[in-house]
C-alpha cells in the first residue's frame, strides 16, 4: 500500500497520450490541369475535438466550393485543392510536430490550423523556421505579429473593447461596476488587462477578478467573491473557455445572480455552438461580441449557414470562428491567383490589400496581417442565437493592443521593411 | 454570524462533491487496496445514466412523472456504475489482486476505453448493452438452486447470456427510435437540466443557498450513512470489515472472499454513479469529467488516512472549508484591518487557481509529519 500511494502521486498528473492519424481528402469532380495539395492542421481528438473539428468541416466546405467554381487558377492553369488532414490531438507540441511533416514530407504551400494561442504559439517556431505560411482562424489575444502567420480573427480591439464599451455605456447595467471572470491561461489574463486599462479610462471601477484552473468546475469561491463585490448587481465580463462555462452558467443562475436581479455578463468564448451545448435557459439575457453571428440578416450571411447546414446537416451551426475559417480559405485562394504562383512569398505579398465579400459583410487583409472587420453586439435569446443590438463600422485590427501598458504606442507593418513586426508608431 | 454560516455552507457544498466523489473510492482503494484509476470513468457513466434517464422520462408516457427523474437516476446510476464495476472485477482485477502496479496500468487502460466507448457508441445502444450485462451477470443467480446444482447449468448459464443480448439489442433498438439525441454517436458534452423543482435558491435564517447544493449535500449525506450502516451493521458489511483485517483467516472461516470482492467492489462502484448524478447537476456531462475529479479524490481518501471513512469525511470538509478560506479571501472580512504585508499574501492566493496551489501545498506538508494521513489504520494489518 505504501508502495502504491506514491506510484500514484506520479500518475496522477500523467497526462494523455493519443495516436494521431491523418488521411487524404477532396473528391469533386471535374476537369483540372492540374491538382494543389493544402494543408489542415486541428485537433480531432482530445478536448479541443469539438470545438476544432467544426473548422475542419468548414474548411472542406469552402474547398469543395471553390473546387466546384473551377478550382484555383495560376498562370492559365486550373488547379484543384485537395487537401491532407492532420489530427494535433489537443497537444501543442504535437501541433508543431504535425506542422513540420505537413511542410517537410508533403510539401504544402500553405497550413490552415490551431485553435488555442497555446498551439499557435507552439507551431509559429517551426513556420518561421522553415518559412512557411500558417492561416489561424481564430479570435485571440493579440500582441503578436508574425510574417509567417495570416492572423483572420478578431483582435481585442475587435472584440473585446467595443464590448466593453457597450456594457459601461448602453447595457441595461451601464455604469456599474464590473467583476472579470476567465479560465487560467494567455488569453483571459491578456484580455482583462486591457479590459482593466479601458475601465480605467472610462472613469469605471474593476472590483475583482478570478481566474478558474482549466479542467475546474467548482465555481463556488466566484460566486461568493461576486456577491461580496457586486452586492447590488453589475456588470461580469467571462472570459472562461468550453465546458466550464457550463458549470460557471449553472451555478451562477442557481445563486440568483442572473439578469432578472441586475446581473449581466458579457462573454468572449461564447458562441452559437457554445449556446446550444450550455443551453439557452442558462444564458437568455446575456451578452456576446462577435464578427460573425449567424442571425445577421444578409444574403451573405445566409447563404453561408445554408450551405453548412446543407453539407453538414439541418441541426449544425454556424459561429465566428467558422466563418474566420471559411474567409481565410477564399482569401488564400484569391492571393493566389494575384500572385499568379504557389510562392509563400509571393502570395504573403499578394495577400495585403485582398478584400472579401465575407458571410459578416466586407473584409480587407490590412499591412500587420490581421484583418479589419465589423463587431456586433448580441443579446442571447431563447431561440439559442444572438439578437443584434449594436454594430461598429469596419474596425481596424490592432496586432498590438493600444490600451495594454506593454504595447501601447507600438504598431505590426509587414509591407514596409523598415517597420515589420513591431514599430514605434 | 452571516458570513460565517456562507462560509461554512460554501464549505461543506464543496466538500460534499468531494466527499461524494471520493467515497466509493475510500471503500476500493481504503478497503480493498485496489488503485482504480477507472474511478472517475464510473463516475461519469453514472452522469451520463442521469442524461440518459432525463431524455427517457421526457417522453409522453414518462412525462407526468419527469420531475422526479433525478431521484429514479440516483438508483440507475448506482445500478449501472455498479454493474460495470462488477464486470471490471471479475475480468481484470481479479487477476491482478496484490499486484498495485499492474492494477494502476490496467485500470488506466480501462478508462481509456470507456472514454472512448461513450464517444464512439450511441448512448441508445451503450444502455442495451449494460442491460444485457445486467441480466447476463444476474439472471443466472434468481435460478433455483435446484437448476443451478445440475450438471447442465452452464448451458442454461450460456442461454441466459443469449436472452440478455436480444433483450439488450431490443432495448437499444427502441431508445435510439424514440429519443433522436440517443441514437447518434457524439463526442460532444451533453447538459443535464436540474427539475424545476431543484433550481434557484432556498432561504434559511436570512441567507440563500443554492438548491442543486443542498441536493448533492442530502445526496452525500444519504450516501454515507448508508455505507457507514451497511458495513456496520450487516451480514456482509461484517464479512467485508473481515476480509479487510486478515483475507486468508476469513477464508479460513468459510467467508467466501471471492464474493466479498465482488460486492465491495460492485458498491464502491456504484457509489462513484451516484457521484457521478451529483457533479452532472454542477457542469456539463463529457468523456473528460471523471479526469477532472480522480486526483482530488485520492488526495482526499490519502488525506483522511486510507481505510477510515471518518478520515474521508474530515478531510473533504477540510479541503471545501479551506478552499472557501482562502479562494474568497475570507480572513479579510473578518480582520479588514490586517497589517499590509499580510492582506497582500492574503489576497495573492485569494483566487481560485491560487487556492488550489496553497491547498495542495498544504496537504503536502501536512503528509511530511502524518505520512498515513489524519486516521492512520491501527493494529494488525494483513498487509505489510
Amino acid at each position: 500500500m505504501r508502495i502504491s500511494r506514491r506510484i500514484l502521486a506520479g500518475l496522477a498528473t500523467a497526462s494523455l497520450a493519443v495516436t494521431a492519424t491523418s488521411c487524404g481528402g477532396g473528391g469533386t469532380s471535374g476537369s483540372f490541369d492540374d491538382t494543389v495539395t493544402v494543408g489542415i492542421l486541428h485537433s480531432l481528438s482530445g478536448t479541443m475535438a469539438i470545438s476544432e473539428s467544426t473548422l475542419v468541416d468548414t474548411e472542406k466546405m469552402a474547398i469543395e466550393e471553390i473546387n466546384a467554381a473551377g478550382g484555383v487558377t495560376v498562370g492559365g492553369k486550373s488547379y484543384k485543392i485537395e487537401y491532407i488532414v492532420e489530427d494535433g490531438a489537443s497537444d501543442w507540441p504535437t501541433f508543431a510536430e504535425k506542422s513540420k511533416k505537413l511542410i517537410d514530407q508533403d510539401g504544402v504551400p500553405v497550413v490552415f490550423g490551431g485553435w488555442t494561442s497555446a498551439s499557435r504559439k507552439a507551431m509559429l517556431p517551426v513556420y518561421e523556421s522553415k518559412d512557411a505560411f500558417l492561416y489561424y482562424p481564430i479570435q485571440y489575444e493579440a500582441q503578436e505579429c508574425s510574417n509567417n502567420i495570416f492572423y483572420t480573427g478578431a483582435t481585442p480591439n475587435q472584440q473585446s473593447e467595443p464590448a466593453t464599451d457597450f456594457m459601461y455605456k448602453r447595457s441595461p447595467a451601464a455604469g456599474g461596476d464590473f467583476f472579470l471572470v476567465g479560465s487560467d491561461y494567455v488569453f483571459p489574463r491578456t484580455s482583462n488587462t486591457i479590459t482593466k486599462a479601458q475601465v480605467a479610462q472610462l472613469g469605471g471601477k474593476v472590483v475583482g477578478e478570478d481566474y478558474l484552473p482549466l479542467g475546474n468546475t467548482e465555481v463556488a469561491p466566484i460566486i461568493s467573491k461576486i456577491k461580496k463585490a457586486l452586492p447590488e448587481g453589475g456588470i461580469i465580463i467571462n472570459t472562461l473557455n468550453g465546458d466550464q462555462n457550463v458549470a460557471f452558467f449553472k451555478q451562477i443562475q442557481d445563486a440568483g445572480i442572473t439578469p432578472s436581479s441586475g446581473y449581466y455578463v458579457m462573454n468572449y468564448s461564447i458562441a452559437e455552438e457554445e449556446i446550444s451545448t450550455i443551453g439557452p435557459e442558462f444564458l437568455e439575457g446575456h451578452y456576446g461580441a462577435w464578427n460573425y453571428m449567424m442571425s445577421i440578416d444578409t444574403p451573405a450571411s445566409k447563404k453561408f449557414a445554408a450551405s453548412f447546414k446543407k453539407r453538414w446537416g439541418a441541426d449544425r451551426v454556424v459561429a465566428d470562428p467558422q466563418e474566420s475559417a471559411y474567409n481565410m480559405v477564399y482569401l488564400w485562394k484569391q492571393a493566389v491567383e494575384d500572385a499568379g504562383t504557389f510562392d509563400d512569398n509571393a502570395v504573403r505579398e499578394a495577400l495585403v490589400g485582398q478584400t472579401f465579400d465575407a458571410p459578416q459583410g466586407p473584409v480587407e487583409v490590412m499591412a500587420n496581417h490581421h484583418l479589419s472587420q465589423t463587431v456586433r453586439i448580441g443579446e442571447i435569446n431563447a431561440e439559442g442565437g444572438f439578437t443584434i443590438l449594436e454594430e461598429t463600422g469596419v474596425v481596424l485590427p490592432q496586432a498590438w493592443n493600444q490600451k495594454h501598458p506593454s504595447s501601447k504606442g507600438f504598431a505590426c507593418d509587414w509591407t514596409d521593411p523598415s517597420k515589420g513586426e513591431k514599430y514605434k508608431l | 454570524m452571516e458570513l460565517l454560516l456562507d462560509s461554512l455552507f460554501n464549505g461543506v457544498a464543496i466538500g460534499s462533491v468531494l466527499l461524494v466523489a471520493a467515497l466509493g473510492l475510500a471503500i476500493v482503494f481504503g478497503l480493498m487496496g485496489v488503485i482504480n484509476l477507472a474511478h472517475g470513468e464510473l463516475m461519469m457513466l453514472g452522469a451520463y445514466t442521469t442524461y440518459v434517464t432525463q431524455l427517457i422520462f421526457k417522453l409522453p408516457i414518462l412525462k407526468p412523472f419527469y420531475n422526479s427523474y433525478i431521484i429514479v437516476s440516483i438508483f440507475l446510476a448506482f445500478i449501472v456504475s455498479g454493474v460495470v464495476g462488477i464486470l471490471l472485477e471479475k475480468t481484470i482485477i481479479r487477476k491482478l489482486y496484490g499486484s498495485p502496479l499492474e492494477t494502476l496500468l490496467a485500470t488506466w487502460g480501462v478508462s481509456l476505453i470507456l472514454q472512448q466507448f461513450v464517444r464512439s457508441v450511441p448512448l441508445a445502444y451503450g444502455t442495451g448493452l449494460i442491460i444485457s450485462l445486467l441480466i447476463g451477470l444476474f439472471l443466472p443467480t434468481t435460478f433455483p438452486s435446484k437448476i443451478k446444482e445440475s450438471i447442465n447449468f452452464k448451458y442454461f448459464k450460456f442461454s441466459s447470456w443469449i436472452f440478455a443480448a436480444l433483450t439488450g439489442v431490443l432495448t437499444g433498438s427502441v431508445i435510439s427510435s424514440s429519443v433522436s439525441k440517443l441514437s447518434r454517436a457524439s463526442a460532444r458534452n451533453v447538459d443535464v437540466t436540474a427539475p424545476s423543482w431543484m433550481r434557484g435558491q432556498v432561504e434559511i435564517i436570512g441567507t440563500s443557498f443554492p438548491k442543486t447544493r443542498l441536493m448533492i449535500i442530502v445526496i452525500t449525506l444519504i450516501s454515507v450513512i448508508a455505507i457507514t450502516l451497511f458495513l456496520n451493521q450487516s451480514a456482509w458489511g461484517m464479512r467485508i470489515r473481515a476480509v479487510t483485517q486478515n483475507r486468508q483467516m476469513s477464508d479460513c472461516l468459510g467467508i467466501s472472499t471471492e464474493k466479498v470482492d465482488i460486492i465491495t467492489f460492485g458498491i464502491g462502484s456504484g457509489l462513484a454513479g451516484v457521484a457521478g448524478v451529483a457533479v452532472s447537476l454542477l457542469g456539463s456531462v463529457g468523456p473528460n469529467v471523471g479526469g477532472n475529479y480522480i486526483v482530488g479524490c485520492f488526495m482526499v481518501v490519502v488525506l483522511g488516512g486510507v481505510g477510515n471513512l471518518l478520515g474521508t469525511v474530515l478531510a473533504s470538509f477540510g479541503i471545501g472549508i479551506m478552499t472557501d478560506l482562502i479562494g474568497a479571501g475570507r480572513l479579510l472580512s473578518v480582520w479588514p484591518d490586517m497589517p499590509l504585508p499580510l492582506s497582500n499574501t492574503i489576497n495573492f492566493f485569494a483566487t481560485t487557481s491560487m487556492a488550489r496551489v496553497m491547498i495542495f501545498a498544504l496537504i503536502v506538508i501536512f503528509l511530511q509529519f502524518k505520512p498515513t494521513g489524519l486516521f492512520p489504520q491501527k493494529g494488525r494489518m494483513v498487509e505489510n
